[in-house]
């Protein structure tokens, strides 16, 4: 129960952070904080009941109906995301209190950061897989509102649509991959789910159920083509680039392949896919991280890299590929956080994040130095860091390769050659070196800004020097990612071995490198393939595309002329009706005699003649007279047939309608022809089949031989029931009164309508 | 007979009537508006509990047996449509009292606004087919005259088409109800069912169910039939363009379903394909007309379109699923959608435009409006935890138990379009600085466009907020906790799709 009141909780903290925000003043970073550490307490409390092999587990009814409980499960993998995200949420607060100090809108900003953290933790804690899309999307949501923080900013809309759009294309796919998972696994939790990996990857749907989670994943986890996001979202405030779009959402893909590698894992069409997805990324992002020169652009491109390296090693699937995988996860997430928690602290002091114009930033701002050059080493892979225990990880996972080891082994050691060159330019290069005048003066930060970089280094040396800390927290992280408990074994040496020499190399390229890094910037420059070719092109592209099909699709369809509605909903109405008739009952044939009596042929024939009138005459007071016609001559049908009401009904409404028809006329302007010879051959053309196609109905009708229940009880009981012999009346005010009722409604709105629409005109300017 | 089966057709009726009464008296006229409607919904939620507890209830007008006279019945699907028109109602009237010019209120705003409940709360409940048609001509007459009242330009051209293309949809009902007397000699819906099964002809009966289709179809905007709603939508006041956006719709969507799961089950494999193939491209042409939009209330309107696609998708699968899922997306959308459209008459009444490009600054100005738009929008475009995340969800897990996946991947493609829109709207009105105050004279509308840098912003009043905020609670609250609804849903859909208990309750025993 206690798990759920963890994740809940957040929401409920998110709603009062204005409020405690507006009482606590400068230390709300402080008095916010305390919230995600004593999260962090309560999780690092069930550490040592997750690593002997219990699982939490809680459930409470949602909409059953749907199959949708809000349950969550705390296993190794969901405890170690948990931790990240409450730990770093934690720092980042604080981070957040001294960054955006005296912002009109920090109160809101700790609300949406805190929204985020409930979303992430019950994100990495759902056991009910449609609970842990809710928290997904949650997570989306909210990282929109972040990196439009600065909303005014042009380019912040346009980052926080495209990280939306991107990670909610993404989560459409994921929410459709999750429900034809319940319904090939029988069931919407995960903890069952995780029992079941055989018979789903038997099932025909294990194919699109893959293809779909994995698009979720990649997605959000900026895997190439979609990581073109990533980069622009740094549009958002810095401690949101630490928490969200490196240390934490980012991940969250990593989360989902690694929960369901049990599952879905293991196939080859899993290894090929997820493989060649993280290999492709790896490279491209570290490629392309060496290419920019803003620190925070710098980094997201790197993390792209790191994701990708990740991504690629749960696609090789095997026990050391975990492994080294769920190592890199925090790895990661300590350096990389404290080098973007660095990089704005870097821009806070000095105004800018150009690593071009800044250097020797170490006399001003030692401990900020000190944290960065840590962190910087740990990403380089260089030894007593975690970082390099990490990388010894990735290289003998990817040396074992099951197949294309040659392929796979260059790929990671030429990104990690590249990471490595990264890691100077964002890590050492601002601090060392010559001091670079900047837009301002800088001093060391704040306690609160170098507070967050300080202890995340310091975990990273930490955890180098003494791998056990770190392996008691991973290994039931590998346990649940592999699906059997294993042991994990983490050292600093790994004795001499290939590998040890793939490290050396990578060091000594990595040099080359960020010695040449100029001479590589330019040349990519030259070959400008991102801009051409690149994915962020392919977005504007395709969201170009579909705002043109719309405007082009509103333009054909919504053209605005009455004449084409009409003529579309007659024809819909004629084909629908039409095809239904000569497909399923064919064409009626007339039954019986054929013989009409003289009188009504030529009273049909005049009432023909009139319409054709109607349409021809090219004066209205001519057409108005021909209308009158049809109509009287309709109204002499029911004479003959023995309706007189109704005929006495018919002969008022016509000449009223043509007295009213003649008196508008004098308002009218000229008559004019406005259509084509053409078009008035498709309009007669529609209205004869439409004219026809009713006949045929009333043909097919007649028949029938309905039964006559309703009418002859009508007829039986008027006299005696309702005391009228006009069965027609009784009908009208009787049997039917509430329909007579209705009309008479009608009439009078018609009433009030005619009186306020000649009485009422406002025109536009009016004041009211 | 249930009396409660009359009131919500004699409240609102009463009201107008009185209401006329006090034709001169604008301020009286509001308070009684808002009594009626607030005793409308009363009746409407006992009606709904009426029929939750006691079974379907039926009412025989003037006492004649069915199917002799006309039947009113209310099963849970009735029920739950007059709990809604009550409900909007109520937002409406209220939303009025704060934005509705006077000029217009002393020429009839109030009795036109009850008799359009009238007619509405008529079609949810009348168990013949006639009737039905009756009770949409009073929806017709008076939806026409709220839209053109004021008789500004623009009204009187959308009113046109507005009537013009409605005036096609009687037309073709009428015609299929009297061709449907003539084969099955009877207009009650209940017989109708029990006696359109034995017509030996039933080609021609799945004919004349074509017929419905498309003048149910033009009274709920189905493509390609929607012309007339995104040509007037945006004319009228906001609180008529509100109350529209909310009920009348829904009420070719509820003859829809009536008479596709009472009437015409003879081919489901033809017909009710026919519907999932309209549904489809409904939502797609509904959402692609909405992103070509740049007004705030023609946006709406368009998304009115697409989501009626998302409606009849759950008639198109015709499982209890699928029917439990459009039922429960009608709720959800007519709240969403209503106060939608209040939030669009809240921005014009601060800025006194529907323009996009000359809203803006909004979120800065108004950080509570801001919130209060984004859940209805969210929810509208289906994120969770909000309603429309279930509606859409029920929808999605009824298309892939019957295998239907065209229409569940077309559903959730639409419903990311829809997200591209709804943050249009919040980028561009809530977003974006506010533009630079124009030196024209304000337009029309009693807002006034302010430079909120040097003006302290306008502030609105309780009848212009109190309605958005309940509705945008109901949205948190069908989604937070979403089960008694979606339960309620789930329970009228196996009612549609047994019709045997119907049919039982409006005629007895009768063989």
């Amino acid at each position: 129960m206690l798990l759920a009141v963890a994740v809940l909780s957040g929401f409920v903290m998110a709603l009062a952070a204005p409020w405690l925000h507006r009482i606590a003043r400068s230390t709300s970073g402080w008095v916010l904080a305390l919230f995600p550490v004593a999260l962090t307490v309560y999780f690092a409390g069930q550490a040592g009941r997750v690593a002997a092999g219990e699982v939490l587990a809680v459930s409470i009814d949602w909409v059953p109906s749907l199959g949708i409980a809000l349950s969550f499960y705390l296993d190794g993998l969901s405890l170690l995301f948990a931790l990240m995200i409450s730990g770093i949420g934690a720092l980042v607060v604080v981070y957040a209190g001294g960054y955006l100090a005296g912002h009109a809108h920090l109160g809101r900003f700790y609300a949406f950061l805190l929204m985020f953290l409930a979303s992430m933790l019950g994100l990495v804690l759902a056991n009910n897989v449609i609970t842990l899309f809710v928290f997904w999307e949650l997570t989306s949501v909210s990282s929109y509102l972040l990196i439009g923080f600065e909303h005014e900013r042009e380019a912040a809309r346009q980052a926080a649509l495209q990280a939306l759009l991107v990670t909610g294309l993404g989560g459409l796919a994921l929410l459709a991959g999750l429900l034809l998972l319940g319904q090939a696994g029988g069931s919407m939790e995960l903890s069952e789910l995780l029992t079941r990996g055989e018979a789903i990857q038997a099932h025909p749907f294990y194919a699109p159920i893959l293809l779909l989670i994995l698009a979720g994943a990649f997605t959000k986890s900026a895997q190439f083509p979609f990581h073109f996001w990533l980069p622009s979202a740094m549009e958002a405030p810095t401690p949101v680039s630490a928490y969200l779009h490196s240390a934490t959402m980012v991940k969250a893909g990593i989360y989902l392949l690694a929960r369901f590698n049990p599952v879905l894992g293991g196939t080859e069409l899993w290894f090929y896919i997820v493989t060649a997805a993280g290999a492709a990324t790896m490279l491209i992002g570290a490629y392309l991280a060496l290419q920019q020169s803003d620190l925070k652009r710098i980094l997201a491109y790197s993390t792209m890299s790191a994701l990708g390296m990740m991504v690629l090693l749960l696609g090789l699937g095997t026990e050391l590929a975990v492994k080294a995988a769920i190592v890199s996860i925090l790895v990661h997430a300590l350096y990389k956080g404290a080098l973007f928690l660095v990089a704005g602290a870097v821009d806070h002091e000095t105004g800018t994040r150009d690593v071009d114009r800044l250097g020797g930033l170490r006399r001003a701002m030692p401990i900020t130095a000190a944290a960065a050059a840590l962190a910087a080493l740990s990403m380089a892979g260089l030894p007593p860091l975690f970082g390099f225990i990490g990388k010894e990880m990735v290289y003998e996972a990817v040396f074992e390769a099951p197949t294309a080891v040659v392929l796979l082994t260059g790929v990671v050691v030429l990104s990690s050659m590249f990471l490595l060159a990264v890691a100077g330019v964002a890590g050492l290069r601002p601090f060392f070196g010559e001091r670079a005048s900047t837009p301002k003066h800088p001093h060391e930060a704040p306690l609160s800004l170098w507070l967050g970089p300080f202890l995340l280094a310091g975990l990273g040396l930490f955890s180098g020097l003494f791998p056990g800390a770190a392996g008691w927290l991973v290994s039931p992280a590998v346990a649940a990612t592999w699906g059997q408990s294993t042991g994990v074994e983490l050292a600093l040496f790994h004795g001499w071995s290939p590998v040890l020499l793939l490290s050396a190399i990578t060091v000594a390229g990595g040099l080359g490198l960020f010695a040449g890094r100029s001479a590589c910037r330019r040349a990519a420059s030259r070959l400008a393939i991102g801009s051409r070719w690149g994915a962020t092109r392919w977005y504007e592209l395709a969201l170009d595309g579909i705002n043109r099909l719309a405007r082009a699709q509103t333009r054909f369809l919504q053209s605005g002329y009455l004449r084409y509605y009409l003529l579309t909903i007659i024809a819909t109405m004629l084909g629908l009706t039409a095809y239904t008739l000569l497909s399923r009952a064919g064409l009626p044939v007339p039954q019986g005699s054929l013989q009409v009596p003289l009188y009504q042929a030529v009273l049909a024939g005049l009432i023909l003649l009139a319409a054709l009138a109607a349409v021809r005459l090219q004066t209205r007071l001519g057409a108005v007279a021909a209308l009158g016609v049809v109509g009287y001559g309709v109204a002499l049908i029911f004479v003959l047939f023995g309706a007189p009401d109704l005929a006495m009904t018919q002969f008022l409404v016509e000449t009223l309608t043509v007295i009213l028809l003649v008196l508008v006329l004098y308002h009218l302007p000229r008559f004019a022809t406005l259509s084509t010879r053409r078009e008035r051959v498709r309009d007669m053309a529609v209205a004869l089949l439409a004219g026809g196609l009713m006949t045929a109905l009333v043909l097919a009708a007649a028949a029938v031989q309905p039964q006559l229940e309703v009418s002859s009880y009508m007829a039986d009981h008027s006299a005696a029931l309702a005391h009228g012999r006009n069965v027609v009346n009784v009908i009208l005010v009787d049997f039917r009164g509430l329909d007579t009722f209705g009309e008479i409604t009608v009439l009078a709105v018609v009433g009030i309508g005619v009186y306020s629409l000649l009485k009422l005109r406002i025109r536009k300017g009016d004041r009211p | 007979m249930n009396v409660l089966l009359v009131l919500p057709i004699l409240i609102p009726l009463v009201t107008a009537a009185v209401s006329l009464l006090a034709w001169r008296r604008p301020r009286w006229q509001r308070w009684l508006g808002i009594g009626g409607a607030a005793a409308l919904l009363a009746a409407s939620l006992a009606l709904l509990e009426s029929v939750r507890n006691g079974g379907i209830q039926t009412a025989q007008m003037g006492d004649w047996p069915a199917p002799f006279g006309i039947t009113l019945v209310a099963d849970l699907f009735s029920a739950i449509m007059v709990v809604m028109a009550g409900l909007v109602g109520f937002a409406v009237v209220v939303y009025s009292t704060a934005t509705v010019d006077h000029r217009r209120e002393s020429f009839g705003y109030y009795p036109l606004l009850h008799i359009l409940l009238m007619g509405v709360c008529g079609a949810f409940l009348t168990g013949d087919i006639f009737n039905l048609y009756v009770w949409f001509e009073v929806m017709l007459i008076a939806s026409f005259v709220l839209l053109a009242l004021g008789g500004e330009r623009e009204q009187l051209e959308g009113a046109f088409k507005y009537v013009t293309l409605n005036l096609m949809s009687s037309a073709l009902f009428l015609a299929a109800v009297g061709i449907l007397y003539g084969v099955a000699g009877t207009l009650n819906m209940a017989d109708l069912a029990r006696k359109l099964p034995q017509v030996e002809q039933s080609g021609l009966v799945t004919t004349l169910a074509m017929l419905f289709l498309v003048a149910f179809g033009i009274k709920a905007a189905a493509f390609p039939l929607f012309f007339w709603l995104p040509a007037s939508y945006h004319t009228p006041p906001v609180a008529v363009s509100a109350l529209f956006a909310g009920l009348l719709t829904k009420v070719g969507v509820y003859a829809l379903i009536r008479v596709f799961t009472l009437l015409f089950t003879q081919e489901v494999s033809y017909t009710h394909t026919l519907i999932l193939a309209v549904a489809g491209l409904t939502m797609v042409t509904g959402v692609l007309g909405a992103m070509a939009q740049n007004e705030f209330r023609r946006i709406l309107s368009f998304h009115i379109v697409s989501q009626i696609g998302y409606m009849l998708m759950g008639l198109g699968l015709f499982t209890v699923a699928g029917l439990a899922g459009s039922i429960f997306y009608i709720m959800h959308h007519i709240i969403v959608k209503t106060n939608l459209f209040l939030i669009s008459g809240v921005a014009n009444h601060f800025r006194g435009t529907y323009q996009l490009k000359e809203l803006g600054g909004l979120y800065r100005a108004y950080p509570g409006l801001a919130v209060l738009f984004l859940i209805p929008a969210l929810s509208l475009a289906g994120v969770p935890p909000l309603s429309g995340f279930f509606a859409k969800l029920g929808l999605l897990q009824a298309g892939l138990a019957t295998g239907q996946y065209a229409i569940v991947a077309t559903a959730l493609g639409v419903s990311l379009l829809t997200l591209i829109s709804m943050t249009k709207i919040w980028a561009e009105a809530f977003w974006k600085p506010a533009a630079a105050p124009s030196v024209d004279p304000p337009a029309a509308g009693t807002g006034t466009p302010q430079d909120p840098s040097q003006h302290d912003p306008p502030k609105g009043s309780l009848a212009l907020f109190a309605p958005v905020v309940v509705l945008a609670v109901l949205t948190l609250t069908m989604g937070l906790v979403a089960e008694p609804f979606v339960g309620l849903a789930i329970q009228a859909a196996h009612q549609l799709m047994n019709p045997a208990g119907y049919i039982e309750a409006v005629l007895g025993g009768r063989p």
